[in-house]
């Protein structure tokens, strides 16, 4: 691993900052069928996803987020609850954090992780919706990489509080 | 990071748009220009700087004389001969000499004391010649900064080379008692070498190189609002350092090709006016720093990093703003026109933040939240005052965005 210092040009474009400015689908949802919550403090950033969810359908009515983080990763999540508005659960599942990069005009390489937990976000919840629940094939049985990336993160963050 | 998708930094620029009041505190990453200094070098490309310096016709020595002049004037500024200054590009270039090209001239000695809250371009250096077989301890600080000197004091022998402690903090702007250092060193043994990087310290803190009896200091240009480009290292006159760069050799053994003299110049010229105006500028900006410190930390959850009062470098102001993140922080200031940096790690979820807030025992979250701000001569009590206005709107927005609020939530 290349030792780098903690300045990285980081040339968001546009759609990042106009969303970092305008966020849509931010804040708590009091009604929401289903939430999750990804990332650490601790590591500097967070997403909470929440879903309300068409039972009969299984798809998503809305989603709105929390976000603790850099401009990026606010601007990833917003995105993310627009792109998933109307989508059933399996359409959802399989947005990619390329599609999310895409959506905002690409994301800087050092940002490709706020896309990665955005969907870990968004996935953590989905898979929470069917804890209890018949699930569907579509489902896989193990953690994506972007679930087990916010899992790292998470571990990461356990291993800094003991340091500490 | 060739495979950037976004390269459309004009869209970026429209979309963030123009505030009505800018002021820029970013003086730590790249500082300002003294006019007098911008002139001096425009003046010096045009003029009397053209030719180089070591070439046997009438440019060169027009040249030569040139760089001579502004190293006599650097050099009375600083207390030190002017054979005993060496241009770099810039203060990790001269860290670097320092570090590596003593390293590079030791015959035995092989290790090496640098304080944990050193610049990178001291630790990276230091940790480098750990392949070469040296030994790399680093000296921890107390909760503002300071080094512990009892620890140098227990950590130095016969075989310790080198002790690197910055004079002046460049993160949190805790001023060591480098003089006592250089009494407990050399206390040891007279031959270990005290090396200080002054990058920082120059124009902010009284700099006597010939009292001081420091072997090796480090400066920066742009850090005293010179032109970028330039750096120097001061080596004490009988201090063995080695070339650690190869080529043509133009005036200076240590650094060859062309010196930059119109940068020379100009931060000749910077360094005179740092010097002339010293108490003014200092007095002035110790009161803003002090006022700007004061209307921040009335903001709820805040915390200042390193030390208050005359213990504190004039310009520094370095505070976390607990329950928001830093980089996102530095993005909703600069809509309203305040250009700051963060110690935040959110460019790469692998990278930790701030080793200096770490070393000071920040925990994560509290480094995270920081935000380093630099007072120079330039701002006035109306700049202060705007950003003092515009900061609680600007946390407030960036902590409601957050799932994890004041109080839990």
């Amino acid at each position: 691993m290349v030792k780098l210092s903690s300045r990285i040009p980081l040339p968001y474009s546009f759609k990042v900052i106009e969303l970092f400015r305008n966020p849509k689908n931010l804040g708590k949802m009091d009604d929401a069928t289903v939430w999750a919550l990804a990332g650490s403090i601790a590591c500097g950033d967070m997403i909470a996803m929440y879903l309300k969810i068409d039972e009969e359908t299984q798809s998503i009515l809305k989603a709105s987020f929390e976000s603790y983080g850099c401009a990026a990763n606010i601007a990833a999540a917003s995105i993310l609850t627009e792109m998933v508005r109307g989508k059933t659960l399996e359409e959802a599942w399989r947005i990619s954090w390329r599609d999310v990069s895409d959506a905002l005009g690409g994301l800087p390489k050092v940002k490709y992780h706020c896309g990665i937990l955005a969907v870990g976000s968004l996935r953590r919840a989905i898979r929470a919706y069917f804890q209890d629940k018949l699930k569907p094939k579509w489902l896989p049985e193990n953690l994506t990489a972007e679930e087990r990336h916010a899992l790292e993160e998470e571990e990461l963050a356990e291993r800094f509080s003991r340091k500490s | 990071m060739g495979s950037d998708l976004n390269r459309d930094v004009e869209g970026l620029l429209k979309a963030h748009g123009v505030s009505e009041r800018e002021v820029y505190l970013d003086s730590e990453n790249s500082g300002l220009i003294f006019p007098e200094a911008l002139k001096a070098m425009v003046d010096s490309y045009e003029e009397a700087a053209r030719g180089h310096p070591a070439i046997t016709h009438k440019l060169g020595w027009e040249s030569y004389e040139k760089l001579y002049e502004s190293t006599l004037k650097i050099a009375q500024a600083l207390n030190c001969n002017s054979e005993e200054i060496t241009y770099t590009h810039n203060g990790t270039e001269a860290n670097n000499l320092a570090i590596l090209g003593l390293a590079e001239a030791s015959k035995s000695r092989r290790k090496i004391l640098v304080s944990s809250i050193e610049h990178l371009s001291v630790i990276f250096a230091a940790e480098h010649l750990q392949k070469f077989g040296f030994k790399v301890v680093k000296v921890p600080v107390d909760g503002e900064g300071f080094v512990d000197l009892d620890f140098i004091s227990r950590n130095v022998d016969k075989d310790t080379l080198l002790v690197s402690v910055a004079l002046v903090n460049h993160e949190i702007g805790t001023i060591q008692d480098v003089k006592a250092i250089i009494d407990v060193v050399k206390g040891h043994d007279e031959k270990i070498v005290v090396h200080t990087d002054a990058c920082d310290a120059l124009g902010r803190v009284k700099l006597d190189l010939k009292r001081l009896n420091l072997d090796l200091a480090s400066f920066s240009s742009h850090k005293i609002y010179g032109p970028k480009g330039v750096g120097a290292l001061y080596i004490k006159e009988g201090v063995n350092v080695s070339p650690i760069i190869y080529g043509q050799l133009s005036t200076q053994h240590l650094w060859p090709s062309l010196e930059n003299i119109p940068a020379i110049v100009g931060f000749s010229k910077a360094v005179e006016l740092m010097h002339l105006n010293f108490e003014s500028y200092n007095s002035r900006i110790t009161r803003l720093r002090d006022k700007l410190i004061d209307g921040l930390l009335d903001i709820e959850y805040t915390v200042l990093n390193g030390p208050k009062g005359y213990k504190r470098s004039p310009d520094n102001v370095n505070i976390s703003f607990l329950f928001c993140e830093g980089e996102a922080l530095t993005v909703e200031l600069s809509l309203k026109g305040i250009y700051v940096s963060s110690g935040s790690a959110c460019t790469s979820r692998i990278l930790e933040p701030s080793h200096v807030l770490q070393a000071i025992g920040r925990r994560h979250e509290e480094a995270h939240g920081s935000i380093l701000m630099k007072i120079t001569p330039f701002h006035s009590d109306e700049d202060v005052d705007y950003v003092i206005g515009s900061f609680p709107d600007a946390i407030r927005r960036i902590r409601s965005m957050s799932p994890m609020k004041p109080g839990g939530g």
